[in-house]
């Protein structure tokens, strides 16, 4: 009788044990969802800034068309991108924080177009939304992190086996030849 | 990271409880010697204790940022500065925007008030907006953020609230005891406390004498001690949002040289600062003394120039490593060192 009881015991406990890691990993991963969001919500408002941002631009510089070309191809290809997994997303969005500094670049050679107040205005804007994704994306990455340890750790990855939880992807924007973001500098 | 911000925690809350008990025993002295009744005495206190706590925690933001004379801004006023303390917000993972208001003071300084992360406040100087860029304004409003992600906030405010509820009751006893001895009436807490042998009588009636003149300046020892732990913290956590420990740096290097003191300003709001807005031009460079609001802000900024990456983890190594070069810690510095571990 009393080992029965025992047995009983201990399987209630492992029962409890197991609840709790269950809804320690459901609530990692529901972190992880909306630490995603926010970057989304970050590179969407990139994707809205630029049309305005290289308007503002041709108004003085006209001749750049090449670096034009290029940052509307590489919002394109970064918005074609936006369903894709947080890996391949990066790529994307590497690629157009590399036009975008090859344009920030090119307009400092029009010394009317940065005492433009609509430009200036944009740039804080833009340089603001490039540090939001990168604050984002640390975030994001500290909790998948963290989760990503507690589904391959002992004894959460019994349950994370058992329930289907699967390791997380990093969000990492990488530039084809530079590994910096780009940083827009005003001092 | 996240145990050395609880075992921080721990060790602040050690602080307080010690503050609070050192109002109960104030307490229990006036009700003892003065009333007649130790536990009249002890709910005297409780309820200053209560109703101070009470309106610290729903309006001491509001106070502080009236008495400050801070006005609120929007957006529209300060792009900048409003995008700064939206990317820290981001990178610490706040609930909410904190309300953003502006000192119009030439000086240099910067607070963070409210009662936890979803309501909460940030207040910076003219002075220091105009002469910081975005990468040292980064630096300071990370620290500023981290005081409201690592709950100091509400922490010193109701450290402040304890240390003005001791500062009151201190001032009542040693008041009615100065006029109790004047007046026959003054013998009648002495009879209420009962029959026991005069000489212990007298050695107790000192010791209560002693702590209750005391106890104010302990109670202020306590919460600048408070103020300098908290401070080393919001720095790492500046770094770790920043990823960029330079910024905070070289802001704080423009904060040190600056001559212009904080216009309104007492000293229960001082240790809000980031950096002591009473500091003379050269006193940051003193050692960290017991009487200091904040930790030195040359050693704050060594600190901060010795991390080799951004975590907590390099936070702490920087400390050890800047204060082991020193040799010449004080006590006092080495304990509040424990805190940033």
């Amino acid at each position: 009788m009393i080992a029965l009881w025992i047995v009983l015991g201990i399987i209630v406990l492992l029962l409890f044990f197991f609840i709790a890691i269950y809804n320690g990993l459901v609530g990692l991963r529901n972190q992880v969802k909306n630490a995603w969001a926010q970057i989304d919500v970050q590179l969407k408002r990139r994707y809205d800034l630029i049309p305005n941002l290289v308007e503002t631009v041709k108004g003085y510089a006209k001749h750049e068309r090449e670096v034009f070309e290029q940052v509307t191809v590489a919002r394109t290809a970064a918005q074609g991108a936006a369903n894709a997994g947080p890996a391949a997303r990066g790529q994307a969005e590497g690629g157009l924080s590399q036009a975008l500094g090859r344009l920030f670049a090119v307009a400092e050679a029009y010394p009317e177009l940065k005492a433009n107040q609509n430009f200036l205005a944009l740039q804080e804007e833009l340089t603001s939304t490039e540090n939001k994704i990168s604050f984002s994306r640390q975030f994001y990455n500290d909790t998948v992190l963290r989760y990503n340890n507690q589904t391959q750790m002992f004894p959460s990855n019994i349950v994370a086996g058992m329930a289907g939880f699967k390791a997380s992807e990093f969000f990492e924007v990488t530039v084809p030849e530079e590994k910096n973001p780009v940083k827009v500098s005003f001092t | 990271m996240w145990e050395q911000i609880r075992s921080n925690v721990t060790r602040s809350i050690f602080i307080i409880v010690l503050m609070g008990a050192l109002l109960l025993a104030i307490g229990y002295f006036i009700g003892f010697y003065l009333i007649g009744s130790a536990v009249a005495g002890l709910v005297i206190a409780l309820i200053i204790w209560i109703i101070m706590s009470l309106v610290g925690y729903f309006q001491g933001g509001s106070i502080l940022l009236g008495v400050s004379g801070a006005r609120k801004i929007s957006k529209q006023d300060y792009p900048q500065l409003f995008d700064v303390i939206e990317e820290m917000k981001i990178a610490s993972n706040l609930p909410a925007m904190p309300d953003i208001y502006i000192i119009d003071d030439q000086a240099l300084n910067a607070f963070s008030t409210g009662r936890d992360p979803a309501h909460a406040s940030v207040a910076i100087t003219s002075g220091l907006l105009q002469k910081l860029n975005r990468d040292e304004l980064q630096g300071v409003m990370g620290h500023e953020v981290g005081h409201i992600k690592n709950r100091d906030i509400l922490l010193m405010s109701m450290a402040s609230v304890l240390l003005g509820s001791i500062v009151i009751l201190a001032w009542i006893a040693t008041r009615s005891l100065f006029f109790a001895g004047a007046s026959p009436g003054g013998g009648r807490g002495r009879r209420g406390s009962g029959d026991g042998g005069g000489g212990i009588q007298i050695i107790l009636v000192l010791i209560g004498l002693v702590l209750t003149i005391l106890a104010p300046i302990f109670a202020q020892l306590m919460y600048f001690a408070l103020s300098r732990r908290r401070e080393y913290l919001a720095d790492a956590s500046s770094a770790l949002y920043t990823r960029y420990p330079e910024g905070l740096a070289l802001a704080l290097e423009k904060l040190e040289v600056s001559p212009a003191p904080v216009k309104k300003v007492n000293k229960a709001t001082a240790p809000m600062y980031i950096v002591n807005p009473f500091r003379k031009n050269n006193q940051s460079r003193e050692a960290a003394s017991p009487f200091g609001t904040h930790p030195p802000t040359a050693d704050r900024i060594r600190i901060l120039r010795a991390m080799g990456g951004n975590s907590y983890v390099d936070y702490e190594k920087a400390y050890e490593q800047v204060h082991r070069g020193q040799g010449i810690v004080p006590k006092s510095a080495l304990s509040t060192g424990q805190t940033a571990t």
